[in-house]
This record gives C-alpha cells, sequence and structure tokens, in this order.
C-alpha cells in the first residue's frame, strides 16, 4: 500500500537534528553576540534598576533566552511582525527597538515606549512591526494569529512570529487559534519558548504532552523540537518555518528549548529548581557563551570582542541614565490616548 | 372533529410570515410526518409537518400569502370517516393551539412585542435627517445588513467574522447576501470559538484592518471578553497612542423570548463600564443603520448591541446615499413636560407605550432614546431633566450597578436642584432570568411597571 500522500506533504514533528547546524558567518556570529549581549547586559541592568526601586511593577527577566528571538530575527524579512506576552524585553531589542525607550518605558517616563502608560509588559513599534507585548497569558497567540490573518487577507508575504511560553501552551485559546491558522493556511510561527518553568511549576508539574512541537498534531500543524541555546539552530528552523508559511502552506510550531536563569519576575523565590541546575545550564549552554567560544576558535582577537562588549555596555549604559532622568510624563497624559 | 392546522412559529420571536407553497391538496391523504406546507419569513424556510392523520379537508390560507399571523388556521385536517360537511365543527382556533401545535401554543403565551413597528412611535423628527428626504420601509435586520454592505463597498479594510455569518447568512440573517457580494475573502465564517476568533479580530485590527465580529449573542461573547476589554480596550492606552483597534463587536444582546438565563443577559452595564470602549444600544431602524455605520468607521472598538426582539421589527429609514449617525448623541423622540423617561435599545418600547399611557392621565412624559451608552450624552438628560424635574430609567438589565444608576448618579450630579423627586429606576428583576412564560414576563420590565414609576416620581 501506497504511503499516504498526506504524510509526505506535511513536515514531521522531528527531534532536534543529531547534527550541528549550519555554520554562520563571521558577520553573522558578530551580530548574533552584539545582539544577544545588549539584551543580556540590558536585562541586568533593568534587574539593578529594579533593585535600586526605579523601576515598578512586574519585570520579567530574559537572561538565557537570548538566542531564541536573536536567532528568529535573523530568519525574518522587513514586515515581519513580532508579538509576544510579558517577558518582552528581548524581543523589543532585537526587532532594533531603542534601549532607550525600552528602559524609560521600564521606568515610566514619558520617552518610554508608550510614554510611561504602559510598563515592561506593554510595549509597541508599529515601526519595527512589534506588536506587544501582552500581559494576560495566552492572548498574544489569539492576536499574532490575526496579524497572520491580516498578511493573508492583504497577500503581501509576510510571517506573524508569535512567541509564548510553555505555560501559555496550555490556555485553550491557543488551540482555537491553531485551528484556526491552520484551517486557513495563515502564515503563522508560533514559537513555544520552553524554558521548563510557568513561574515555579515545571512542565512536567503542569504538561500532560511535554514534547511542545506535538501540540499542534490534532490540526496538521507541522512542529519542530529547536535547540533555543544554539542561536545558528534557532535560525535554521526559524528559515523553514518562515519558507513553510511563505508558500502559503499555513502555520508551524517550533518549540525552542530554553532555559531562564533569574526568576519568574523579581519576587521569585527559586524555591523550585535547585542552584545547581541553573549553574549547570549557564556553564555548559550559555547561548553567548557558545558564540564567544566559537568565535575564539576562529581566531577572532580577545580586543575585537571588548569592544563589541563595550558599545552595548555604553547603550545600556546610556539608557539607564536616560531611563532615570527622563521626565514623568505629564499629568495630562492620564486623559490621553483613552480614544483617538 | 376536523383537526385545525395553526400557522406555526420558526422561531420563539417570530410573529407572522408567508405560506410559501402548499404540497398537499385538499382532499389527499395526510399521514402524521407528512410534509404539507412552506412557510418562510425573511429569515429562514421551514416545512410544515402534519402531526395529525386523515384527509386535507380545506386549504384555508392560499399559498403566496404574506404576513400570516402565527397560530392563524392555515388548513383542517378531517379524521378518517368525517367529510367536508364536518368542516364547520372545527374547533375555535384558540381552544385547540395548545394540543396540535405545541411551538405556536407556547407563542401565544410568549411576552412577544408588538407587531406595531417600533419607530412609528416616535413623535420627534431625526435632526440627523434632512427635512424631505425619502424614506424607505426596512426591517432592523435589513438596515443592519446594508449598513454592513455600504461600508464594505466604501472600505475594502472591512470584513465580518463570526460564527454562520457566510453561508448560512447569519444565524439571524443579519448579514443575508454578504457573502454573495463580498466573497469569502471578506465574510468569514469562524469555528464555534468566540474567544479565539474575537482575539484573531483584535490582531487584524491593530494592523489597521476594520473587522465587524459578529457575536451569536452577546452571551456567547463572555468567553471573548478577554480580549475584548484586555487587548482591544487597553491597547490604545497601553501604547500610548501608537497602536489602537478599529473594530466593531456586534451581535444581540439581553432577552429574546423563551431562551432562559445563559442565553438572556443584557450586558450593557458591563460594557459601559469600560474606558477604550464605545458601546451603542439602538430602538429604531435607521439609528440602527446610521449608528452601525459609524461604529465601523469609529477609530475605536465598539461594542453594538442589538436585540433580536427587534430584528424583525420595521421602521422608516432615510434614503440618503451615506447615512451616518454620530456616536454619543440621545435622541428626544416624544417630548413633554413633566417627567423624563431614559431608555435605549428594546427598553424603549416599554418607554413609549408608557409614554402613550400616561398621555392618557394628562402626564406629558419627554422620552430620551440615549442610542449610545458610552460616551454617554448627559447634557440631553440633564437638560430635559432641568425642564420636567423628574426621572424614570427604563432597562431590562439588572438595577444593580447598572445603567439606570449610572443615569442616576449624573442627574444628581448635574441636576439635583431641580429635582422634584428621586429618580425611579425600572429594570430587569434581580434574578438570572426564568424560561416559563409567565416568569419570564415578570422578570422583564414592563410598560405598566414605567407607568407606575412615573405616576409615583409625580406624586400622582
Amino acid at each position: 500500500m501506497a504511503a499516504p500522500k498526506k504524510a509526505a506533504a506535511t513536515s514531521p514533528h522531528d527531534k532536534t537534528d543529531g547534527g550541528s547546524p549550519p555554520e554562520f558567518t563571521r558577520e553573522q556570529e558578530l551580530k548574533a553576540l552584539r545582539d544577544m549581549l545588549l539584551i543580556r547586559r540590558f536585562e541586568e541592568k533593568a534587574g539593578q534598576l529594579y533593585g535600586m526601586g526605579a523601576i515598578g511593577g512586574f519585570c520579567h527577566l530574559y537572561i538565557g533566552q537570548e538566542a531564541v528571538v536573536v536567532g528568529m530575527q535573523m530568519a525574518l524579512k522587513e514586515g515581519d511582525q513580532v508579538i509576544t506576552g510579558y517577558r518582552d524585553h528581548g524581543h523589543m531589542l532585537a526587532t532594533g527597538m531603542d534601549a532607550n525607550g525600552v528602559m524609560a518605558e521600564l521606568t515610566g517616563r514619558r520617552g518610554g515606549y508608550s510614554k510611561g502608560k504602559g510598563g515592561s509588559m506593554h510595549m509597541f513599534s508599529k515601526e519595527k512591526h512589534f506588536y506587544g507585548g501582552h500581559g494576560i497569558v495566552g492572548a498574544q497567540v489569539s492576536l499574532g494569529t490575526g496579524l497572520a490573518f491580516a498578511n493573508n487577507y492583504r497577500s503581501n508575504g509576510n510571517v506573524s512570529v508569535t512567541y509564548f511560553g510553555d505555560g501559555a501552551a496550555n490556555q485553550g485559546q491557543v488551540y482555537e487559534s491553531f485551528n484556526m491558522a491552520e484551517l486557513w493556511k495563515l502564515p503563522v510561527i508560533y514559537v513555544i519558548e520552553n524554558n521548563r518553568y510557568a513561574m515555579g511549576t515545571s512542565v512536567s508539574r503542569a504538561s500532560a504532552q511535554q514534547d511542545f512541537s506535538k501540540r499542534g498534531v490534532s490540526f496538521n500543524i507541522p512542529g519542530k523540537q529547536v535547540d533555543g541555546m544554539d542561536v545558528r539552530a534557532v535560525k535554521a528552523a526559524g528559515e523553514e518555518a518562515a519558507a513553510w508559511c511563505r508558500a502559503g502552506k499555513g502555520p508551524y510550531i517550533l518549540e525552542m528549548q530554553t532555559y531562564r536563569y533569574r526568576g519568574h519576575s523579581m519576587s521569585d523565590p527559586a524555591k523550585y529548581r535547585t542552584r545547581e541546575e541553573v549553574e549547570k545550564v549557564r556553564h555548559d549552554q550559555d547561548p553567548i557563551e557558545q558564540v564567544r567560544n566559537r568565535l575564539l576558535a576562529a581566531k577572532v582577537s580577545e580586543a575585537d570582542l571588548k569592544a563589541i562588549d563595550a558599545e552595548v555596555r555604553d547603550i545600556v549604559n546610556a539608557s539607564a541614565d536616560f531611563a532615570q532622568h527622563d521626565p514623568e510624563p505629564d499629568a495630562a497624559e492620564l486623559w490621553t490616548d483613552v480614544y483617538r | 372533529m376536523p383537526i385545525q392546522v395553526l400557522m406555526p412559529a420558526l422561531s420563539p420571536t417570530m410573529e407572522k410570515g408567508n405560506l410559501a407553497k402548499w404540497l398537499k391538496k385538499e382532499g389527499e391523504a395526510i399521514k402524521s410526518g407528512d410534509v404539507i406546507a412552506e412557510i418562510e419569513t425573511d429569515k429562514a424556510t421551514m416545512e410544515v409537518e402534519a402531526t395529525d392523520e386523515g384527509t386535507l379537508g380545506k386549504i384555508l390560507i392560499p399559498e403566496g400569502t404574506a404576513d400570516v399571523a402565527v397560530n392563524t388556521p392555515i388548513a383542517t385536517i378531517l379524521a378518517d370517516g368525517e367529510s367536508a360537511a364536518d368542516l364547520a365543527k372545527a374547533p375555535a382556533p384558540a381552544a385547540k393551539a395548545a394540543e396540535s401545535a405545541p411551538p405556536a401554543a407556547a407563542k401565544a403565551e410568549a411576552p412577544a412585542p408588538k407587531a406595531a413597528p417600533a419607530p412609528q412611535a416616535v413623535a420627534e423628527p431625526d435632526p440627523e435627517v434632512p427635512a424631505g428626504t425619502e424614506m424607505v420601509t426596512q426591517t432592523i435586520r435589513e438596515a443592519l445588513r446594508d449598513a454592513m454592505a455600504e461600508e464594505m463597498r466604501r472600505d475594502p479594510d472591512v470584513f465580518v467574522m463570526g460564527e454562520e455569518v457566510a453561508e448560512y447568512q447569519g444565524a439571524y440573517k443579519v448579514t443575508q447576501g454578504l457573502l454573495q457580494e463580498f466573497g469569502a475573502r471578506r465574510v468569514i465564517d469562524t469555528p464555534i470559538t468566540e474567544h479565539g476568533f474575537a482575539g484573531v479580530g483584535v490582531g487584524a485590527a491593530m494592523t489597521g484592518l476594520k473587522p465587524v465580529v459578529e457575536f451569536m449573542t452577546f452571551n456567547f461573547a463572555m468567553q471573548a471578553i478577554d480580549q475584548i476589554i484586555n487587548s482591544a480596550a487597553k491597547t490604545l492606552y497601553m501604547s500610548g497612542g501608537q497602536m489602537g483597534c478599529s473594530i466593531v463587536f456586534r451581535g444581540p444582546n439581553g432577552a429574546a423570548a423563551r431562551v432562559a438565563a445563559q442565553h438572556s443577559q443584557d450586558y450593557s452595564a458591563w460594557y459601559s463600564n469600560v474606558p477604550g470602549l464605545k458601546v451603542v444600544a439602538p430602538f429604531s431602524a435607521a439609528d440602527y443603520k446610521g449608528l452601525l455605520k459609524a461604529a465601523i468607521r469609529d477609530p475605536n472598538p465598539v461594542i453594538f448591541l442589538e436585540n433580536e426582539v427587534l430584528y424583525g421589527h420595521t421602521g422608516e429609514v432615510p434614503k440618503l446615499d451615506d447615512f451616518v449617525i454620530p456616536i454619543g448623541k440621545a435622541r428626544i423622540v416624544r417630548t413633554g413636560s413633566h417627567v423624563t423617561i431614559i431608555s435605549w435599545s428594546n427598553g424603549m418600547t416599554y418607554a413609549l407605550k408608557a409614554a402613550d399611557e400616561l398621555a392618557k392621565d394628562g402626564i406629558e412624559a419627554e422620552v430620551i432614546d440615549l442610542r449610545t451608552l458610552r460616551p454617554m450624552d448627559t447634557e440631553t438628560i440633564v437638560n430635559s431633566v432641568k425642564k420636567t424635574g423628574r426621572a424614570v430609567t427604563v432597562e431590562e438589565g439588572w438595577a444593580q450597578s447598572g445603567v439606570g444608576a449610572e443615569i442616576a448618579a449624573r442627574i444628581m450630579e448635574n441636576a439635583f436642584d431641580y429635582l422634584d423627586a428621586p429618580v425611579a429606576r425600572v429594570a430587569g428583576k434581580d434574578v438570572p432570568m426564568p424560561y416559563a412564560a409567565n416568569l419570564e414576563k415578570l422578570a422583564l420590565p414592563s410598560a405598566a411597571e414605567v407607568v407606575e414609576a412615573a405616576k409615583a416620581v409625580c406624586y400622582r
């Protein structure tokens, strides 16, 4: 009996490929290093400012997961949209949003992306096609599907990259969205950032199906598990998924296996995992160290790498300075932007 | 004794229909379950099945007859052994109704609104319509359809999505014909996933498209309310004005007839509580059309609350190329000097009936159709109350934290010194909607309650 045609037409639910991902050029390695470092240093600074009381409310740091957004961004084209949940600073920086504007939003100042009215979880940039920054777990999945719906409506060839975590992956509206996305063949890449913990609940304690790449099986959405700590693997998977979407084949799921070094938010009790577990990932898999080591092995000089460090530190320090000295929003801003 | 076949109701809100076709002839044998006729309304068609056996004795309503009232005898069936001579013995229709046609019988006791077209009660000419404008008579259902079709012709970014909006032609036939004119790209049937498709609509709107999202009823929109409020209503503010959401959420709201608690809730107060949303709840056919067009053009998220009971009601709609009524303006539909009655949507049915009753007792009520709940036209309310010194609010929703409570507070804040009596509220009773016809009637406001409240504030 002939193999069913359908199985051949859809990509299998691959495990991470055994072999190494395609090598980066030196320029790509340097760019990845620089962009990941910017996120790392920015988030470290945000953590400090939070500790100083300059940032209020919730603040969810992206440290450890940098390869996911940086690799994905390297796979996208101008016009592709990005949308995510509340752990969003890395996504904003990766799309090219200005560090000053992001940091000033964290401190609630008028120069912030949302004039100080959105905060850590709610920033947007039409110019960079960044659609937020959403504080309700899972809501961005339907919204991101809507971005893809609009791309389809306009036949503009753009892809919506919709990020969510292993926790959000259990929300009902995720599956409502999967169904519509496949039904209507919408160009959306669902990037599930599996950092192993939804707040303090490990994947094994919350998820019946722990292979998130299979979460689209009942909708015929292909999925793939990706080493989310290796920026090259992320980029390669992102390109594959984007090509699938742009070919009109519908949505694609990428499970990025990653890890968050810091707590869920700033008030994390850190009782749900061991210090050793965190240290082991940092030591063995750190996405930035992986690139740095490859560059050193390729005879890039320490001085060149230090220059990147210095450039990034300057950007981050300047953003912190700006964010602390920029005035608070004018009191009249309380009443603006409710309607237009 | 010959059995009468009565005009059945296709839905609890149907009042009349057309007898499209007879499939059996006089003298033909009929078995239980045989399809004997087809009836239709502007919304749907249905086959009439015989529930009794015998011979079709006489066709009382010929095929092609329009506007046959529900429960009208349309034919008689002769039992075995009976002849045409027995036809005279057919019972009075009311007496037989309960046995032979259960749905129709239920209808007979249902608190259906009178067939009188709603807007005819409107005494004051609409200020938005130029004098001498030609008017066309339309059902509210048609007015809504035309509003969407006109806006879709005008703006290629406007599309309609929801359950059964396309091939089924709308669960309540409001989107009739849109698929045929605009195609499946712009008239989109969704799966039954309110939360998901509301989010898809909001996401599309964030890119600048202008979705009209139909909820089969606003009762089902509770599944989607997170996307409506957290995503649609708040994004403009949270983005510092950078990213907004031009979207209309529309569908029937509030009580229909005999659909019980989970399908009968009035969400006026819920949505009108939320900054960032506009909330529209019209009553007349013209307002339905003009305000839906305004809602679709509005750059903000608009909750457009319709009423299923009103869908089949007809009214005069101005025949203008582009009839748009601004959101946020109430309308004085009847002037009076003794008491102000404020309502919206189907509440206006009770308000206007009550005003007629009150006039018989020499009380001249000024009736305000709020039309928009947010932003609320406080000025029109307050100016009227300054004139009358008395106010009654009428709503189908619950009184606690209701829109009537809000109106009362605004009158107190802005016209306290003009009040000659405390503001009275007539509202839905503080219970989930019951199914039984008599209880349902008791749960809803009535014209009599409005009359009583108006007399009370007039100390009469």
